[in-house]
């Protein structure tokens, strides 16, 4: 259960070296002990994760999850909940790609495709149900500025988050009386691994701020959050504008 | 089949979470509900009574809920012995009213009368007189427990299976549900109370009128304090103390009718009230209201509402809080900490967080039952609306409450951990062994005992 002050015990992190969601952990470990099940493919990567969150005082527990793999997904959110409530399940995998190439690569398109939007959608079916069965329990998904109004240059990974935002909006309805919330997260360009080398956009924002952003939205069961929250407004007023003069935007 | 999907939450309305709710004949019936509880599922079930616990201790996500006021018979008062004999889920309001007429008070009061007598066991709740009359527990001398294998025990606080007793008295509903209990009432001549009320101006007067020996000639004390005002006011506090009035006590119009149920309420707050409204310029406001309205004065006839229940006044009180709800912490610190409770007093008030609903009473000796709260100390029950920041704050005054070897309140708890609750109660495992033994599968669950890991 989170509690009165916010505070959940348990964390469950869908893309278990995502850098949003370690930091989302760490957020809350300030608050007091979390259990943390970090879901990931196996690889030093997550172990250096696992350790990075045992040292900052979690109790780790890793799962073995592949997002491409699709067939799996439901038995690895089972384990997930296997020792005890999951009290936040943040669904934070994702990958960018290579946007060139995903608009004129079938296989390229597929897989981004499939992890962003088949895997969150998948994912988040399984977690409704666990959720469902225990009662409580509160979903993040990280969305995505771009799913708002995706440009040229990211139109790709625009309309995969863009699913997976109009999903999981939807879920808030569907889980609506059910005792569970579902929060939808759209960060704008962050600071982190997948973005390295990229130029920021503006209002660029690090994974702490957005963790902060995701922290304060679930404890104040809001269903939507834009990290930073000025993009908010920024994107309200993009969203009208026509396309010839969006095209020429420095964005 | 009565059952229905709810939402609950406690009563400062935080952390709320889905149940499958059982009612009426389903609970009345105990037949029905050994086959409930049989039946209950991975989940598990717990009983709930009248939702009065602030925190999880009555509600039990995704599993089962049993409404428990559907069980209201009180089936006989024995005006001689004292002795009533009841179902759990009558509350202690209609307790009282039936009493009354008989010359019997109910034993231990707490800040409400709407609790049920199973919550009352199983929170082993205390009152104003916990210095001469123990808490709930003590006065309860038979009751009978629903046993997770569908068989109802009878336990008696010395009887064969007394260390089961113990353990559910303030065992929060984990080891069984509680279908019925025997009470020894209190002899009264009237319904009413002779008041001693007056102000203290700081911290030092407060705890020195409760230190003097002063207290042991009334049966019931305890002070409303001020945790706002720093400086020289910090601590000032208006106390009321006193006794049931005896017949010759009273004036000659109330002696016509003494016992009376003589306890008004003006007005039910609407569900209107917004968040913020609870800060601290109107908090300071009316703890000045209220601190400048108790005069000094002995020897006072006061009803229930007066002396004991000035809250009552306004049903529903929980919403002037507004959605967000708010955070009770309730904490007692042995006598012998004495310096560091001044000091955590000084921090509140200088901490930001707003409270003004807060009592403070003595404690007297505690009971057998090992996850009861009173043991004797400093009892503080404070109030917080719920804002940023909040629960490092309480996490800081856990630390600091647990080093005095103190402890927090069970009914009033909604968000410390596992390791801080098992180190304030020591005796934890002992309960965990009895609990254990009379529910090996672990059916009776709540969102409680899953938050503090209280059950296997």
């Amino acid at each position: 259960m989170i509690d009165a002050v916010g505070h959940p015990t348990s964390l469950l992190l869908l893309g278990g070296t995502s850098e949003i969601g370690l930091a989302t952990a760490e957020k809350y470990l300030e608050g007091g002990p979390v259990r943390v099940v970090l879901a990931g493919r196996q690889s030093p990567r997550l172990a250096d994760a696992a350790a990075r969150l045992t040292r900052a005082g979690a109790t780790v527990e890793t799962v073995e999850f592949d997002a491409r793999d699709a067939a799996v997904h439901t038995e690895a959110v089972r384990k997930a909940f296997a020792g005890g409530d999951i009290d936040v399940a943040l669904v934070a995998f994702g990958v960018l790609g290579d946007q060139e190439k995903a608009w004129q690569d079938i296989d390229a398109a597929v897989e981004l495709a499939e992890v962003n939007y088949v895997a969150a959608v998948s994912v988040g079916v399984a977690l409704a149900a666990e959720f469902r069965r225990q009662g409580h329990g509160h979903l993040v998904a990280l969305s995505s500025v771009a799913a708002e109004r995706a440009r040229r240059s990211n139109f790709v990974y625009g309309s995969t988050k863009a699913g997976l935002d109009a999903f999981y909006t939807g879920l808030t309805e569907a889980l609506r009386g059910e005792g569970i919330g579902v929060t939808v997260v759209r960060p704008g360009f962050v600071h982190t691994k997948m973005t390295e080398g990229m130029s920021p956009a503006p209002l660029s924002t690090t994974p702490e701020a957005v963790a902060d952003v995701i922290v304060s939205a679930v404890a104040r069961g809001r269903e939507q959050a834009w990290a930073p929250a000025p993009l908010r407004f920024v994107m309200s007023a993009l969203r009208h504008v026509p396309r010839p003069i969006f095209r020429r935007l420095p964005l | 089949m009565p059952r229905s999907q709810m939402t609950l939450a406690g009563w400062a309305r935080t952390a709320p979470s889905r149940a499958t709710v059982l009612t009426g004949d389903d609970v009345a019936s105990t037949e029905a509900l050994s086959e409930a509880v049989a039946t209950a599922g991975e989940r598990g079930v717990i009983a709930r009574g009248l939702g009065r616990s602030y925190g999880d201790t009555a509600q039990n996500a995704g599993g089962l809920v049993v409404d428990m006021t559907a069980r209201d018979r009180i089936h006989a008062v024995d005006a001689s012995t004292g002795l009533v004999d009841l179902d759990a889920g009558v509350s202690l309001d209609r307790l009282m009213r039936v009493a009354l007429p008989f010359g019997l008070w109910v034993p231990v009061l707490p800040g409400t009368r709407q609790v049920t007598i199973g919550g009352a066991i199983a929170n082993d709740i205390h009152g104003k007189n916990h210095h001469t009359a123990g808490s709930f527990g003590d006065h309860v001398v038979s009751m009978d427990l629903l046993l997770a294998s569908g068989e109802v025990r009878r336990l008696e606080p010395d009887g064969p299976e007394s260390e089961l007793f113990w353990a559910t008295v303030g065992g929060i509903g984990l080891t069984g549900i509680i279908l019925r209990a025997t009470i020894r009432m209190t002899p009264t001549e009237t319904a009413y109370f002779v008041a001693d009320t007056e102000r203290t101006a700081n911290l030092d007067e407060t705890i020195e009128r409760f230190s003097d020996g002063s207290d042991e000639a009334y049966d019931y004390s305890s002070a409303w304090f001020d945790s706002i005002s720093t400086g020289s006011k910090l601590g000032r506090a208006a106390l009321g103390r006193g006794s049931l009035a005896r017949l010759d006590e009273l004036p000659a119009k109330l002696r016509r009718d003494p016992l009376k149920f003589d306890a008004p309420t003006l007005l039910d707050l609407p569900d209107v009230f917004p968040n913020g409204l609870a800060n601290k310029l109107t908090f300071s406001a009316i703890g000045e209201l209220y601190y400048r309205k108790t005069k000094n004065k002995r020897g006072q006839i006061q009803n229930l509402t007066a002396f004991y229940h000035p809250l009552d006044l306004f049903g529903d009180w929980n919403r002037a809080y507004g959605s967000k709800g708010f955070l009770q912490y309730q904490f007692i610190v042995p006598l012998d900490a004495e310096a560091e409770f001044r000091a955590i007093i000084r921090d509140i008030a200088e901490s930001g967080h707003v409270s003004f609903l807060n009592v403070f009473k003595k404690f007297g000796e505690g009971n057998r039952a090992p996850l009861s709260f009173p043991m004797p100390g400093w009892n503080i029950c404070v109030d917080f609306p719920i804002v940023d920041g909040l629960g490092a704050f309480c996490r800081s005054l856990d630390e600091r409450v647990l080093a005095m070897g103190g402890r927090l309140y069970t009914a009033k708890d909604s968000r410390t951990d596992p390791e801080t609750f098992a180190a304030m109660y020591p005796r934890l495992d002992e309960w965990r062994k009895i609990r254990d033994a009379a529910d090996p599968d672990g059916v009776f669950a709540s969102d409680m005992s899953r938050r503090l890991r209280l059950t296997s």
